[in-house]
């Protein structure tokens, strides 16, 4: 028996379809270049990672979006990956800068240069 | 049949005994081994001759080279133009040889020197003998070789390296020339053996044969040394005396004469090389004569009367006289070897002395020798009824009826001959001794090995006239009628001299009168020549042999030598490697630029990642945004 | 299967002596040549005479057609002999020097042998190249470690710079490989002369490019040629001798062997230029060889004057110029490493190659003065020595194919006679100098290398038939290609 929750739920399409597609576009683009922009110049380790996860849920929403407008569910099922995986990356991420912290007092990414050479 | 082989196999096989046992071999030993091949090359020659039926005979003995159609083989042509170079070879040779093995007994290299002589004989019979173009050349370049071993035999000394090297050398560029002719004779008739190519001639086949008789007129310029190849003849002069005598006044030097005498088939076809023949010879003629007019080193002045007297043989044949200029290469072969041992002689007794001007009054103590060279004198200065008279007179009589001018140019080297001849004559045996005291105590006729060859040289010098004796004063002209079967028809005509006329009178009168002034100069008011230092003016500028030597130096020698080390420090260090190099340097260096990209800076990575994705990514939608 | 014994016997003994190190290494080096040289002679005259299959063939790469084909006909046989034949002398050259027993530089010249032999036997265009490639490594490894000062550089120059054109080599070798008609492609050198008819003369000319420069730099040719110089100069007189004697004759030889048949129309097209690159390469080298003092370097020149003279003969495409070429290889390998050897000789006894710094060495070994001058003398091209015959046919075929190029390239036998009698006055004649006046005579095994070469000059100026009869149906067929 279908219970409310169950019909909002299944009108979540149609709500999301009322906000014209280009609308997510250019969002999720915003939001996507404004993680680039913070990987690019913030210094601060946890802030590049925070910048990151921006760009990954600029991706979930536009995928989302897609999923919505095409009633494919395969867009759904990848944002979900996708948050799986940025969750076990964040759990990595965090623990080697704690690493990185514990060892130069720092987590500024600039002083980060033992790739050189 | 096979004492044709013998003839050049003899002189080879003297060759390797005498080089592969030196130094080992007593000198006698050594003499004898050497002197054994040319004597026995000798008699099998005049065998050869003897029984000589007029027919010509091929001996083939080896496929030398075969490529495709092209086949060169080496072998011997006796016919009768080779059998008289074979006499005069042998003949002069072993005289040459019995001369030196008492000439050089002194030196250390002597069983060396006589293996160089063999070899040279053995080259110099092959040139001679070779039934084509290319067994000429193998002998042609062989002589080269041996010329430049014997010149340049006392190697201690490196002035007669430097002589060595220049007479090798001018003699490549001539067979420059000579290569070049063969190769044309190879495009035209696919063959250059003398009997293929001739008929080919005479059948009226072949075009180009001016130039082809002008490429191997080249050759024999540097051989015979005319102009412009002629300066390395004087300073060939390095080697010892005997060497002089045979290589660079008998035998080697006159190859180019006889190139054109067997090649006469070919050079009548092209009558304005022939001319051109005829006036290098001339110009060389003059030259040679006047630069000998003034020189004090006895065996230079006689080299540049062999230059001269090679330049009337080129003007004989110029003129289509070919007889006459074969007569003449046989009567200077005698009477030049004279001379030359003659010299080697007064050398030898003045311990190494060559200058004229410290001899003098040397008639009393080498009696023979003085004789001898007096002998070679009259019959070089053109005076009756010596050899060198008849021989000379005939090219002049021909060249009187063929250009009248070459004639009296002619008559004027003639008289400068004369002059020169017995100039040194006098200056040497005549008048005071002005040597050391030395030199006077150790003055002493030669042994008798080398007096017995300068009197059979004078001998012939003397007689030697009767080969060709001409008609009008009693002779059968034998030389004419033997050579007639392989010259040009018509080209051996008897010439009617008129005892009272100008033609006859102008070459006795150029003999006598120069020879009477410088005996008078020289003789009677006892002139010795100046000092270097005192020679000024225009004798200075003949006594420097008109600065050519000089000038050939500023023309070719420094220039080839400042373009080869421009060649080298600039172009291919400073260019071609510099490019190669750069190359190299490039990459090097844009490597390690890249490498800088290399920073480690994360941030910096990022960058360019997103960069590049922004690139790629234009790149992709370009067509969609544009 | 002597064609393979010829092949493996020298790299198996090579590595032997490499990895075992066996103190007696002369000798096995040295006795091993020897047997090389005489199985190659019993091979050479068995394929004349039509005894022995001339061919060895079993797969290599069978996937993509490509065969591990050995062969000997007329052109390679000359190679292989002058290989076999020189190699027991380089080794030989050793003798009395700290190197004869060294089982590593032994090694080396045998693995180069190997190497060698390979290039000339393969019948498979790949099997070609890789031999070609192969022959670098153990002779940068002999001028690396053996070399004088600054081989480091220089062997490096040398190995980039032949491997870059050997990069040439290889892309033209795959573009002909894929063309070749039938199914499957192939890299047999028949099958690739084939490919003439199929390509369009613009493939041709590109291909004739990128095959020719490769040959070019091994030659080498003007402009590739400096690393020739400094090559020589640097590595040790047995690696000399293997690159002037041999090693540049895999250039020659691929010239003949793929470039002529292979693309007429390319030849058509640059063969002209080519040939009057060559020629300004005779002269220009002939004319830096003038004012040389270092003998080493001179000679260096000297080789390139003279192969520049074979590359034209042999692009003038006929048979003069391709038999010339032939001859002139073996007999400029025979004479070239002799003068070498001479070279050697006097550096062991003097310290100096520098010809300012010699003289007078003639009053003290009679034996080298000798040899330096029939040597020098085949060098020069002086009739009756080997050199003659070589250079006679080559300067003719040139003189055919162009009046003025043949004369300008026949300058160069006035030249050649100018600076090989300024090296062998400086050195031979003369006063002895400072570092030659206590020269000691020649040893016997000395003697034992130079009288043979000298022998082989002369017998070769004689006798040229015997060679040139053995190339002469080999390149009829060749020149059926050309038509």
């Amino acid at each position: 028996m279908e219970t409310k929750t169950d019909r909002f739920m299944q009108s979540i399409p149609e709500i999301i379809r009322t906000i014209p597609l280009t609308h997510y576009i250019l969002l999720s683009s915003a939001l996507f270049a404004i993680g680039v922009l913070g990987v690019l110049t913030r210094r601060n380790a946890l802030i590049v990672f925070m910048a990151i996860e921006l760009m990954l849920n600029a991706v979930n929403l536009l995928l989302a979006a897609f999923s919505s407008y095409f009633s494919d569910p395969a867009g759904q099922i990848f944002v979900f990956f996708i948050m799986a995986v940025a969750a076990a990356e964040v759990a990595v991420g965090l623990a080697i800068i704690v690493m990185i912290y514990r060892n130069i007092q720092t987590i500024d990414i600039g002083l980060l240069n033992k790739l050189r050479n | 049949m096979s004492s044709i082989l013998f003839i050049p196999l003899l002189p080879l096989i003297g060759f390797l005994i005498n080089g592969l046992s030196f130094p080992k071999l007593s000198n006698p030993v050594a003499g004898i081994i050497g002197t054994i091949p040319p004597l026995a090359a000798f008699a099998l020659s005049l065998q050869l001759f003897l029984q000589f039926d007029g027919n010509t005979q091929i001996v083939p003995l080896l496929d030398w080279i075969s490529v495709g159609e092209l086949s060169i083989p080496i072998a011997f042509q006796i016919d009768q133009l080779s059998l008289l170079m074979l006499l005069i070879i042998t003949g002069v040779g072993t005289l040459i040889h019995v001369y030196s093995s008492a000439y050089m007994s002194h030196d250390e290299g002597f069983g060396k020197f006589f293996a160089f002589l063999n070899l040279f004989v053995f080259f110099m019979l092959l040139l001679v003998m070779g039934s084509g173009f290319v067994t000429l050349f193998i002998g042609w370049e062989g002589v080269g070789l041996c010329s430049y071993l014997l010149i340049g035999f006392w190697n201690k000394k490196n002035s007669y390296g430097d002589a060595a090297r220049k007479a090798f050398i001018m003699n490549r560029i001539g067979d420059l020339g000579f290569l070049i002719g063969i190769f044309l004779l190879f495009q035209e008739f696919g063959t250059a053996t003398y009997q293929e190519v001739f008929e080919a001639i005479k059948a009226g086949n072949g075009s180009n044969l001016g130039l082809i008789a002008f490429c191997l007129f080249i050759g024999a310029m540097g051989k015979s040394a005319q102009i412009p190849l002629f300066t390395w003849l004087p300073d060939a002069m390095a080697g010892p005396t005997p060497v002089s005598a045979l290589i660079h006044a008998a035998t080697m030097v006159t190859a180019g004469i006889y190139m054109v005498i067997r090649a006469n088939v070919l050079f009548e076809m092209s009558p304005e090389v022939l001319h051109f023949v005829g006036w290098i010879g001339l110009a060389t003629a003059l030259l040679g004569a006047a630069i000998g007019l003034f020189q004090n080193d006895i065996k230079k002045v006689l080299a540049y009367s062999t230059v001269s007297q090679l330049g009337y043989m080129f003007m004989g044949l110029g003129a289509s006289a070919y007889t006459a200029s074969f007569f003449h290469v046989m009567t200077h072969a005698f009477f030049k070897a004279l001379l030359f041992l003659g010299a080697g002689s007064v050398i030898h007794a003045m311990s190494d002395e060559q200058d004229i001007r410290k001899m003098g009054g040397l008639k009393s103590q080498l009696p023979i020798t003085y004789i001898t060279f007096l002998l070679g004198t009259i019959a070089i200065a053109g005076i009756p009824p010596f050899a060198g008279f008849f021989s000379k007179d005939e090219i002049l009589a021909h060249l009187y009826h063929h250009d009248i001018v070459m004639w009296a140019l002619a008559i004027v080297g003639s008289a400068l001959t004369s002059f020169y001849m017995f100039r040194v004559f006098i200056v040497t045996f005549h008048g005071d001794f002005r040597g050391t005291q030395h030199q006077a105590d150790h003055l002493h006729e030669s042994p008798i090995a080398m007096t017995l060859p300068l009197i059979v040289l004078a001998v012939l010098s003397v007689i030697g006239g009767i080969i060709n004796l001409p008609a009008f004063v009693g002779g059968n002209e034998f030389l004419a009628h033997w050579l007639n079967p392989i010259l040009p028809e018509g080209s051996h005509e008897a010439l009617e001299v008129h005892f009272a006329s100008l033609e006859f009178l102008a070459p006795l009168a150029a003999a006598f009168i120069p020879a009477i002034f410088a005996i008078q100069l020289y003789g009677s008011k006892k002139a010795v020549p100046a000092a270097d230092a005192e020679i000024s003016g225009i004798q200075k500028i003949i006594y420097d042999k008109f600065y050519i030597d000089e000038a050939y130096n500023f023309l070719f020698v420094k220039p080839i030598q400042f373009l080869s080390q421009f060649f080298y420090s600039f172009i291919d260090f400073l260019i071609i490697d510099l490019l190669v190099e750069s190359t190299g340097k490039f990459v090097k260096s844009s490597s390690n630029e890249l490498r800088k990209l290399q920073s480690g800076n994360i941030g910096f990575y990022i960058f360019m990642m997103v960069a590049a994705i922004a690139i790629i990514l234009a790149w992709t939608l370009k067509s969609w945004i544009f | 299967m002597y064609l393979l014994f010829i092949l493996l016997f020298p790299l198996l003994l090579g590595s032997f002596l490499l990895i075992a190190k066996p103190a007696k290494a002369f000798g096995l080096a040295l006795g091993g040549s020897i047997i090389e040289l005489i199985i190659s002679c019993i091979l050479l005259c068995d394929a004349n005479t039509g005894k022995l299959p001339t061919e060895f063939i079993s797969n290599w790469i069978p996937e993509a057609g490509l065969k591990f084909a050995l062969f000997v006909d007329g052109i390679n046989g000359i190679l292989i002999l002058l290989t076999a034949l020189l190699v027991p002398f380089i080794i030989g050259s050793t003798a009395g020097s700290e190197k004869a027993n060294d089982a590593k530089y032994q090694g080396l010249i045998l693995t180069m042998q190997a190497a060698l032999m390979g290039a000339f036997l393969a019948k498979d265009a790949f099997l070609f190249y890789f031999f070609f490639e192969a022959s670098l490594l153990p002779i940068y490894f002999i001028i690396n470690l053996y070399g004088s000062e600054n081989r480091t550089k220089i062997s490096f120059k040398f190995f980039v710079y032949t491997l870059f054109g050997s990069l040439f080599l290889l892309i033209g070798l795959i573009y002909v490989y894929l063309r070749t008609p039938g199914n499957t492609p192939s890299a047999d050198f028949e099958t690739l002369y084939q490919t003439a008819s199929v390509l369009s003369t613009k493939e041709q000319s590109l291909l004739f490019l990128a095959f020719f420069i490769a040959f070019a730099i091994k030659m080498p040719m003007f402009p590739f040629h400096t690393w020739q110089p400094d090559t020589y100069t640097v590595a040790p007189s047995q690696g000399t001798m293997l690159l002037s004697g041999i090693m540049l004759k895999m250039g020659t030889y691929g010239v003949i062997r793929m470039i002529v048949p292979m693309f007429p129309a390319g030849i058509a097209n640059w063969g002209n230029w080519v040939i009057i690159l060559s020629v300004i390469g005779v002269l220009y080298g002939s004319i830096i060889a003038i004012q040389q003092k270092d003998m080493k370097r001179l000679l260096a020149y000297s080789s390139f004057a003279h192969v520049g003279l074979m590359s034209a003969g042999m692009l003038t495409l006929s048979n003069e110029g391709i038999q010339g070429a032939l001859y002139q290889m073996l007999s400029h390998g025979i004479n070239i490493v002799g003068l070498f050897f001479i070279v050697e000789v006097i550096e062991r006894r003097t310290q100096s190659r520098d010809l300012d710094q010699l003289g007078g060495i003639t009053s003290a070994s009679k034996v080298l003065s000798i040899g330096f001058i029939i040597l020098s003398l085949g060098s020069v091209a002086l009739p009756l020595t080997n050199g003659f015959v070589g250079e006679f046919l080559l300067l003719k075929s040139v003189f055919d194919y162009q009046l003025t190029i043949g004369i300008i390239a026949g300058i160069t036998i006035i030249l050649g006679a100018v600076y090989t009698l300024r090296m062998i006055q400086k050195s031979m004649f003369g006063n002895a100098s400072k570092f030659s006046i206590n020269f000691e005579d020649l040893t016997i095994s000395e003697k034992l290398v130079i009288i043979p070469l000298c022998i082989l000059v002369v017998l070769g100026g004689i006798f040229p038939t015997v060679v040139l009869n053995y190339s002469q149906p080999a390149v009829d067929l060749l020149s059926k290609w050309i038509k």
